[in-house]
């Protein structure tokens, strides 16, 4: 191993891995927003919006995120809708996490007993408060672990970002092994830096996910 | 007579085409304990949810104090605060605490004084003997001590009538005995209450009427020393025979 | 009507070509699959065993696989092992042998959970009922946990179908990279090739996983 080289080409990596990390985190965030607006629209059964919900949701769950990206960057422009590559992996990523993020928070919805609800109105809470004090609190914490795989999942499918010329570690990676041919260092300094960023999250993750699960009947 | 708190005329509700209630007439004085039994599917549980509207009814109506309760009522959930009710399990909300439970509706939905509610609160908890549980979650009590809570938690609403629905049926035997006996001392108080169970012993020793429900129908409507010594329907007396047993000693 | 570039799709052969690396798509994950299944089981097995050693070994490797982006697997294997152990190694192979090692790891998880999720008292009623260790595993055991196992082993197919689009970057060709071919070829006569094209493996790729999808929901919610 040339630690020199290592030493050398770090600052690019750290640049690439800080742009891997703003995009996912992006597309994370927008991919809870269109998920939870998905799984709100089910959940209350809102007419023809909850069709449209229920294609997004197959389409985006049963094709690959690579093949989103070429439509939305190479496809697109052709009928006039054109964006940067950072902007099109954040749709990216939003498209394809929307579904996934709306089916955790889903079947955390539907995991609360529907006694839940009725002894929430049987207390005289209105529907606002039954699902601010009842029902959220508990779905919450169900959707949790599927929640945790979701980023993971979605932090890890930036890896093919570089297929739309995003300079991110995989481009990197392959850019210092077609120059310098220095695999071993160019592919261990990848493996590191994906360790950096993915480790940390699923650390997180199963701590969040002991302290929230209070939830859950039984002993 | 006392006041009539409770009517429900010709009630009808069915699942489909299934008629569940067929016209059911009552009425519930303040004060008074009504026990309900029959046999499961007769309707029982079915009628305590009508009251309280979590079920949409197909006919007649009923009415708290002489306003309708119903699915569509404009101040349903301020007549649902005088009702309060206890069903058979899992009720209580598993991410607050004992004490939480207890004050959420009294001051989010009753906008009362917190701390207030909470001297009320830990005052019922005691009675029922469960003071020292109010910061534990509810996977952390028994069944029994569950019930109890959930219990007070009707409560501390200050209904004007409370509904048990088949509250110790989930319970181990043993724990059966803890619930029966805050319900009875409920009863000495002189709440107004409408009670589903298969507890006969308990029915007999609380009831002020009890009920006898068939295929959505009231079958009989009597004192519960007329009931269990002299059931007037053949129905009744069949139902009453499921609860002894002929003795098969071979000695 | 704008130029949507479908025309292309038309013209000489091109379809049956996006046909034929949809194809090379669908066989590496076929084949990945057929090895995976019983490797997996092999794991799973091996994975409820109490030796800390196997334990920690098969936790380590499944944690590695579980973690690392395909792509970076299969960067690691296409590139990092042909210069380190000096073999030449087709972009095809690398591919199937990281879906392999993948879905080794993800099969072998399923069969871990799916034996640990059977209650032990399922193990005593049926020793209770006198019968022996095989006719426990026969007729008790293994048709629990193959309820269990087969909606979400179907479910890794579907995943492993849509990882194979990756295998584009490492130089295979599969469909992205044909659609790639027939977009340059056609540039100057259909400029708009792009959208039509890459709409079409859009939508060929649906059409190879919707039904696998569905089929996983199906059995789920049939055999729960």
């Amino acid at each position: 191993m040339n630690w020199e080289f290592i030493l050398k080409y770090l600052p690019l990596y750290q640049k690439a891995a800080w742009l891997t990390l703003r995009i996912g985190l992006a597309g994370v965030l927008l991919a809870v927003a269109v998920g939870l607006l998905c799984a709100a629209i089910q959940y209350y059964r809102v007419p023809v919006l909850r069709g449209v919900a229920a294609v997004y949701i197959e389409l985006s769950r049963n094709t690959p995120l690579l093949v989103q990206l070429f439509f939305i960057y190479y496809g697109l422009p052709k009928v006039g809708i054109k964006t940067d590559a950072a902007a099109c992996g954040i749709a990216g990523l939003a498209f394809l996490g929307g579904s996934y993020m709306a089916e955790a928070f889903r079947s955390g919805l539907e995991a609360v007993e529907p006694i839940q609800t009725e002894s929430a109105v049987s207390l005289g809470l209105n529907r606002y408060q039954t699902m601010r004090y009842v029902v959220l609190p508990q779905a919450v914490s169900i959707s949790v672990p599927a929640f945790v795989a979701n980023v993971i999942f979605l932090l890890k499918e930036t890896s093919v970002f570089s297929a739309i010329s995003l300079m991110d570690l995989m481009f990197t990676a392959k850019d210092l092994i077609g120059l310098y041919y220095k695999t071993t260092e160019s592919l261990f300094l990848l493996v590191v830096f994906y360790l950096i960023i993915l480790l940390p999250v699923s650390v997180l993750g199963s701590l969040l996910e002991r302290k929230v699960r209070y939830a859950g009947f039984g002993t | 007579m006392s006041e009539e708190l409770l009517q429900i005329r010709h009630l009808k509700k069915q699942f489909g085409e299934t008629v569940v209630l067929k016209d059911l007439n009552l009425t519930v004085h303040r004060g008074e304990v009504l026990v309900i039994v029959g046999p499961s599917g007769c309707g029982k549980s079915t009628l305590l949810r009508c009251i309280n509207a979590l079920e949409p009814i197909q006919g007649g109506e009923v009415l708290l104090q002489g306003q309708q309760i119903a699915q569509n009522s404009k101040n349903l959930t301020a007549l649902r605060q005088k009702i309060g009710m206890v069903f058979q399990s899992y009720d209580l909300f598993p991410h607050l605490t004992v004490l939480d439970n207890i004050l959420l509706a009294p001051v989010k939905v009753q906008k009362r004084n917190r701390e207030e509610v909470k001297k009320e609160a830990i005052e019922l908890l005691e009675r029922v003997g469960l003071k020292d549980k109010a910061d534990r979650y509810p996977r952390q009590l028994s069944g029994g001590q569950k019930q109890r809570v959930a219990i007070v938690r009707a409560l501390c609403m200050h209904p004007e009538i409370l509904l048990f629905d088949e509250v110790t049926a989930a319970l181990d035997p043993e724990m059966v005995r803890e619930v029966l006996d805050v319900m009875l001392n409920l009863a000495a108080q002189g709440r107004t209450m409408l009670i589903v169970t298969h507890e006969m012993q308990f029915a007999r020793a609380v009831a002020d009427r009890v009920l006898f429900l068939e295929d959505g129908e009231i079958l009989e409507d009597s004192p519960p020393d007329v009931f269990f010594e002299h059931p007037q329907t053949e129905r009744a007396q069949q139902f009453l025979n499921v609860f002894t047993f002929k003795n098969v000693n071979k000695k | 009507m704008p130029d949507l570039g479908l025309e292309v799709l038309l013209k000489g052969k091109n379809m049956i070509r996006l046909l034929g690396g949809l194809g090379a798509a669908l066989r590496i994950s076929l084949i990945a699959v057929i090895l995976s299944i019983p490797l997996g089981i092999l794991m799973g097995v091996l994975m409820t065993w109490k030796n800390p050693v196997t334990k920690a070994l098969f936790r380590i490797y499944l944690e590695f696989i579980r973690i690392m982006p395909q792509m970076v697997l299969l960067f690691l294997v296409y590139f990092g092992t042909t210069r380190s152990f000096g073999w030449d190694l087709s972009g095809e192979s690398a591919s199937i042998l990281v879906f392999t090692l993948w879905g080794t790891a993800e099969m072998g998880d399923l069969v871990r959970g799916a034996l640990i999720s059977i209650p032990r008292h399922q193990y005593e009623s049926s020793e209770a009922l006198g019968m022996s260790k095989v006719q426990t595993y026969r007729y008790i055991i293994i048709p629990q946990t193959l309820r269990r196992l087969i909606p979400l082993s179907i479910n890794l197919i579907t995943r492993m179908i849509k990882t194979t689009s990756l295998v584009l970057m490492i130089g295979v060709v599969e469909v992205l990279k044909v659609a790639q071919q027939i977009i340059e070829a056609n540039r100057m006569s259909s400029p708009n090739a792009a959208f039509g094209i890459y709409l079409t493996v859009f939508i060929l790729y649906f059409i190879a996983c919707w039904p696998i999808s569905l089929l996983a929901r199906y059995l789920e919610k049939r055999w729960r």
